[in-house]
């Protein structure tokens, strides 16, 4: 039992909390409830002329099948960027765990890609296999694969996906060191002990203590696949060709500041919040009830 | 150590009298999108305007891209922090005539300086895009340009074609293309950069077809589309079947195939006629040409940016942005400007003016747009093109045009999706 901290001062908590709640309020809750307004409006550009309009705008966000394609493209894109970059940074912490030599340096330099912004991150990328320069898109074409993600949606899907989960590695990779440091070396070894190879070990035991940082992680690339991969979409595909790569944060930024139609953009910046909102529910309830695991 | 003490006082008690003089003088800001080279013109045309009088200072700011620049200044209008002036891209302009309280239309403000605005005196094909339908011009046009047929002399050499003829006509275009692939000169035979604003909305006027109902939307804002007909189909086809093989390489949605054809790769390109500088910077050993057309050449329309003066200012400021703007106009600026950055000139005078000084007999690809934009009268297809919405349209012919390119759909369906697709998206904003 933990004892119970008691503030024999009334005031004083609520000043402590004081600054945290006013940026919270001034960059939380009043754009969110401008967004909430904005997204009830139908208005031009310039704000001369507005209406009330209720629910119209996400009436037509919700039946526009443009908008229903860019909720498939972020779901194939998310799942995709988050399986992909936990994937790769579990075997590289694994592999990472084994090594005993000179182990420091391995981390630190697969740590390192976090450090680069998600715009040049995507830059890179774009480089790498840029169609007419790129010397990985040189390397395809040698292959005899006709590599062209300007015209071809999935290439360029393939394309975001790597530059985005390639970025996220790093955090993931810092993740899974962590959590493979906090299993009992005792346990491996008493398995070893019984004969049980090392595959074997890693699904028994391993993966299974392992799975609360796995479900965390889950939760935290599938918010950084929705909404911090804008900086690499918007530097390599712009969200073509077509919509091929339109995801739902692309879709808010497109409508709302290339094409100005503002109380289409706000319904659907208010349904990007509720998402965060359940998102993070389930994280707050998961980490709760499993972070005293084992 | 003693002398530089001094200077640095001096230097300091200039600055403070320099500042607190400042208190006189009407300051205006001017937002813009340069970059670059062009960046540079347009500090030092504001700094040569500061100097040359002491009663107004204007501060060019930069705001990024161009949609980025014209969000800026629609946040700053909404948050009434609005700028002075500020460029907005051809494609902003029906955005920025549909707001028609926020803006002050410049041949007002010209007014209010004193120097009444004589439409004589401008290019009629320029001033005739900036302009209501009953002829007030509304922005003062900036860098204007118009797109026109580069080609790469080297290949067209290897390919056994005439270097001194570049091809007139789209057909033409198709033949050499598919010569300098075949040839092998070169990995593939034509690209382009903005299939909309080239291959659409100037296609439709250099062709004298009808891109959409109402004079393109000049005549007023209902438009409908009218690119489903069998030449723009055609066209269109020509580019997807050519695709198939390479003879026509895609670079992207804007100016991104400037780099294939500085990079050698495609022989023949069509680009705006603002892209000179950067091919000559290469060293490229290139020609200029007409833009292609179909059977008979009409007139094309301009690209680019103008200036929009925002409403709700005090007079002295319109005074200010009126004595800038005719600074701007002075026929020894308006000629540097086209000379040095590529852009065509405003006035009258000024093309004339270049014309007397030999320019264009060394630099030819210097008069083509003009010559393409003043050869004849405008019809109600070739005036311009001009919607709210412009830059959502373009947004979805792109989907669609990528789609095509792709071989996911043919150029009909790719324009009856665009014409279905479009007039959707005019009527939910005009609404």
């Amino acid at each position: 039992m933990t004892p119970r901290v008691v503030f024999p001062n009334k005031i004083l908590p609520y000043l402590l909390v004081a600054p945290q709640l006013a940026i919270t309020l001034v960059f939380f809750y009043w754009p969110a409830s401008q967004a909430l307004y904005q997204s009830m409006l139908r208005e031009d550009p310039f704000g001369l002329k507005s209406q009330f309009v209720w629910f119209d705008n996400f009436k037509k966000v919700l039946s526009d099948p443009n908008y229903i394609n860019s909720i498939e493209v972020t779901a194939i894109f998310s799942i995709s960027t988050a399986m992909l970059s936990m994937v790769a940074a579990l075997i590289l912490a694994v592999m990472a765990d084994k090594v005993v030599r000179s182990r420091n340096l391995y981390r630190t330099l697969l740590i390192w890609p976090y450090a680069v912004a998600p715009a040049i991150a995507g830059m890179l990328w774009l480089f790498l296999f840029n169609p007419s320069i790129g010397s990985l898109a040189y390397a395809l074409r040698w292959m005899g694969i006709a590599w062209d993600p300007l015209l071809k949606g999935d290439q360029a899907m393939v394309l975001v996906v790597m530059a985005a989960a390639w970025k996220q590695i790093s955090y993931n990779f810092l993740f899974f060191v962590a959590g493979l440091q906090a299993i009992p070396k005792a346990l491996i070894e008493a398995a070893a002990i019984d004969g049980a190879r090392e595959l074997k070990r890693f699904w028994t035991i391993v993966f299974p203590l392992l799975a609360p940082t796995t479900f965390f992680l889950l939760v935290v690339n599938t918010v950084y696949a929705f909404f911090d991969t804008f900086g690499i979409i918007h530097a390599v595909t712009g969200g073509g060709p077509g919509k091929a790569t339109e995801t739902l944060v692309y879709k808010v930024y497109n409508d709302g500041f290339v094409n100005l139609i503002l109380g289409d953009s706000a319904a659907q910046s208010v349904i990007l919040m509720v998402i965060v909102i359940a998102l993070t529910a389930v994280q707050f309830r998961y980490v709760e009830r499993k972070v005293h695991y084992g | 150590m003693k002398v530089t003490g001094i200077a640095a006082g001096f230097a300091a008690a200039f600055t403070f009298y320099s500042t607190t003089s400042a208190f006189a003088v009407t300051e205006i800001s001017w937002w813009h999108a340069m970059t670059g080279a062009n960046n540079e013109v347009v500090e030092q045309l504001s700094k040569e305007f500061n100097e040359s009088q002491s009663d107004y200072k204007v501060s060019p700011v930069f705001k990024g891209t161009y949609p980025e620049t014209l969000n800026a200044g629609i946040a700053a209008f909404r948050a009434k922090q609005a700028p002075n002036i500020i460029q907005v891209f051809d494609a902003g302009t029906g955005t920025m005539m549909a707001a028609e309280g926020a803006m002050k239309p410049v041949a007002e403000v010209l007014s209010m300086g004193g120097k009444p605005f004589d439409k004589s005196q401008y290019l009629p094909g320029i001033v005739a895009y900036y302009s209501k339908p009953d002829g007030t011009m509304l922005s003062f046009p900036y860098n204007s340009s118009s797109p026109i047929l580069y080609y790469n002399k080297d290949i067209f050499q290897k390919a056994g074609l005439d270097v001194d003829n570049p091809p007139k006509t789209w057909s033409e275009v198709w033949d050499a293309a598919k010569k300098i692939k075949s040839s092998g000169a070169a990995p593939c035979g034509f690209t382009s950069t903005w299939l909309t604003w080239i291959h659409t909305e100037n296609f439709a006027a250099w062709n004298n077809y009808q891109w959409g109902t109402q004079e393109n939307g000049i005549a007023g804002p209902n438009v409908e589309l009218k690119v489903n007909s069998e030449p723009f189909v055609k066209h269109f086809q020509a580019l997807a079947d050519l695709a198939k093989d390479g003879t026509f390489k895609y670079g992207g949605r804007t100016s991104e195939a400037k780099q294939i054809f500085l990079a050698g790769e495609c022989g023949i390109f069509t680009e705006s006629s603002g892209g000179l500088g950067d091919i000559v910077k290469s060293g490229m050993n290139y020609g200029t040409g007409m833009l292609p057309y179909d059977t008979e050449s009409q007139n094309t329309i301009p690209g680019g940016a103008s200036l929009w003066v925002f409403g709700g200012k005090s007079e002295e400021e319109y005074k200010a942005v009126a004595a800038f703007f005719n600074f701007l106009s002075q026929t020894d600026i308006q000629a540097r400007l086209h000379q040095v950055s590529g852009y065509l000139p405003v006035t009258l005078a000024a093309y004339e003016k270049t014309k007397a000084d030999g320019f264009y007999e060394k630099n030819p690809a210097r008069e083509i747009p003009i010559k393409q934009m003043m050869g004849k009268e405008p019809t109600e297809n070739s005036k311009g093109v001009r919607l709210p919405n412009l830059p959502q349209v373009r947004d979805i012919m792109n989907e669609e045009y990528e789609k095509m390119l792709a071989g996911q759909q043919t150029a009909q369906q790719a324009m009856d999706n665009i014409v279905q697709r479009g007039n959707a998206a005019i009527k939910e904003a005009t609404q």
